[in-house]
């Protein structure tokens, strides 16, 4: 496919590693925030055809990991009523909350299914008056204006029976958490393409001038990923942080101004508890007031249910780059993709589950 | 989770009072996606979609500027295109 394909082309790529190497004459930690990054990093090599100086650590930029426990079993309770078909993406299906998954639910009887857009939901509760139709909406800002989109058409279609369970988290808070952190390595940041082709980039300055760490808005594709590190690796050795696009065919400065109008109308900043790092300020989304018909949260009320994580696994330390999968004694062993322990392994985007999926865990540690 | 394809944008329709299209995404993958955020997308343009969702046009000479730089710097001599 054309604005794909020659993206991954090998000349090219060892052209950009090439000036990599040529640039860095220092040692420097560089952070991608997207679980989609990480995946590409992983699937083609690219931390390891880099030179020494530079060190690639994954961020916690994947929604479906970051879900916290507590929100999982909120919909695995919802679920679980007679009435409801909840509908969400697939691999939020997967994840395993305190009483299982939400596919092992639909085997046991319960009506629930995988959509490719949220609207495909809309469509389900407009078909289906009868049935409360629930949308599990998750994700980061690029999925927003989806969100917000369900939600608008079904309100003004007057469509009672649908409602979301949101769990909406934001880019920003998550960056600032990560600096703010004790043990902090990460010197600059590979920002999220995508989330910023809808929002833009002014969120970022701020963060790049009070941190002094460049941010360089980046693709996924590998050179894409490679031209985004060239460029933090010539920042930091010139001694800048600045905001840098590297994904100029797909963002903007000022992002999308008609979806984040959209996403504005619909949704309102909140405080998140993410999976793994626990509750960051004003990091997540929910329902604007005169959305809240559509709130599946009040709509259903559900219990707070006590949730236990596991005490060997190293998620939220591998969320902010200050460890690697490799060195958590559960990874690979009793956590895989098919027994998650935490966060990093439950979504093929989460770290720990990339490096396994490439069979990072096969070779001895470095 | 925040994967978006580009695809080739072949006609605009409409749904619920939505503006929607025919997005191409090669080997015969073809899907109807909403073009509400996208107002300015015609007929063989690229977007960038996401569950559903155009959220961007593809900008093509940004697309090629890390080609250009290459070539620039004496990095893309085996590259013909």
């Amino acid at each position: 496919m054309k604005f794909l394909d020659e993206y991954r082309d090998a000349a090219a790529a060892r052209g950009l590693v090439d000036l990599i190497r040529r640039a860095a004459t220092r040692p420097w930690v560089i952070m991608e925030i997207c679980g989609g990054q990480t995946h590409s990093i992983v699937k083609y090599g690219l931390d390891e055809v880099l030179p020494d100086a530079i060190e690639l650590v994954h961020g916690p930029g994947c929604p479906v990991c970051v879900t916290s426990l507590e929100m999982i079993d909120r919909a695995h309770a919802i679920a679980s009523r007679p009435e409801v078909t909840l509908c969400s993406f697939g691999d939020m299906l997967r994840v395993p909350g305190s009483r299982g998954d939400l596919l092992a639910l639909k085997s046991q009887g319960a009506d629930v299914r995988v959509v490719y857009s949220p609207l495909d939901a809309v469509k389900l509760a407009g078909a289906n008056p009868q049935r409360a139709v629930v949308f599990f909406a998750i994700g980061f800002e690029t999925t927003a204006p989806a969100n917000a989109m369900a939600v608008s058409l079904a309100h003004k279609r007057g469509l009672a029976n649908f409602s979301v369970l949101v769990s909406h988290v934001l880019t920003p808070p998550a960056i600032t958490a990560i600096l703010q952190s004790p043990g902090n390595r990460v010197q600059a940041f590979l920002g999220p393409g995508h989330v910023c082709t809808v929002m833009g980039t002014a969120e970022y300055e701020p963060i790049a001038r009070h941190y002094r760490v460049p941010v360089i808005i980046s693709g996924f594709e590998p050179l894409d990923l490679l031209d985004a590190i060239l460029r933090a690796v010539k920042q930091l050795e010139a001694g800048r942080a600045e905001v840098e696009i590297s994904y100029g065919r797909a963002v903007r400065p000022q992002g999308n101004p008609a979806a984040r109008a959209l996403v504005d109308d619909v949704f309102e900043v909140c405080d998140r508890k993410w999976r793994g790092v626990g509750t960051i300020p004003k990091s997540g989304y929910r329902l604007r007031w005169e959305y809240r018909d559509h709130d599946a949260e009040r709509r259903f009320e559900v219990e707070d249910v006590e949730t236990n994580e596991s005490k060997v696994c190293i998620s939220g330390q591998v969320l902010r780059g200050i460890k690697k999968p490799r060195e958590c004694p559960a990874f690979g062993k009793e956590c895989t993709p098919l027994t998650p322990l935490g966060a990093t392994m439950v979504s093929s985007e989460g770290a720990c589950a990339a490096y396994y999926g490439y069979g990072r865990h096969l070779e001895v540690a470095r | 989770m925040c994967l978006a394809i580009p695809g080739r944008l072949i006609e605009r329709t409409e749904e619920n009072g939505l503006a929607m299209g025919k997005v191409d995404f090669g080997g015969g993958t073809r899907k109807i996606v909403c073009l509400e955020h996208v107002a300015d997308a015609q007929p063989g343009d690229y977007v960038l979609v996401h569950v559903g969702f155009a959220l961007a046009r593809i900008d093509e000479a940004e697309a090629q500027r890390v080609f250009e730089t290459l070539r620039e710097l004496g990095e893309l001599a085996e590259l013909s295109s």
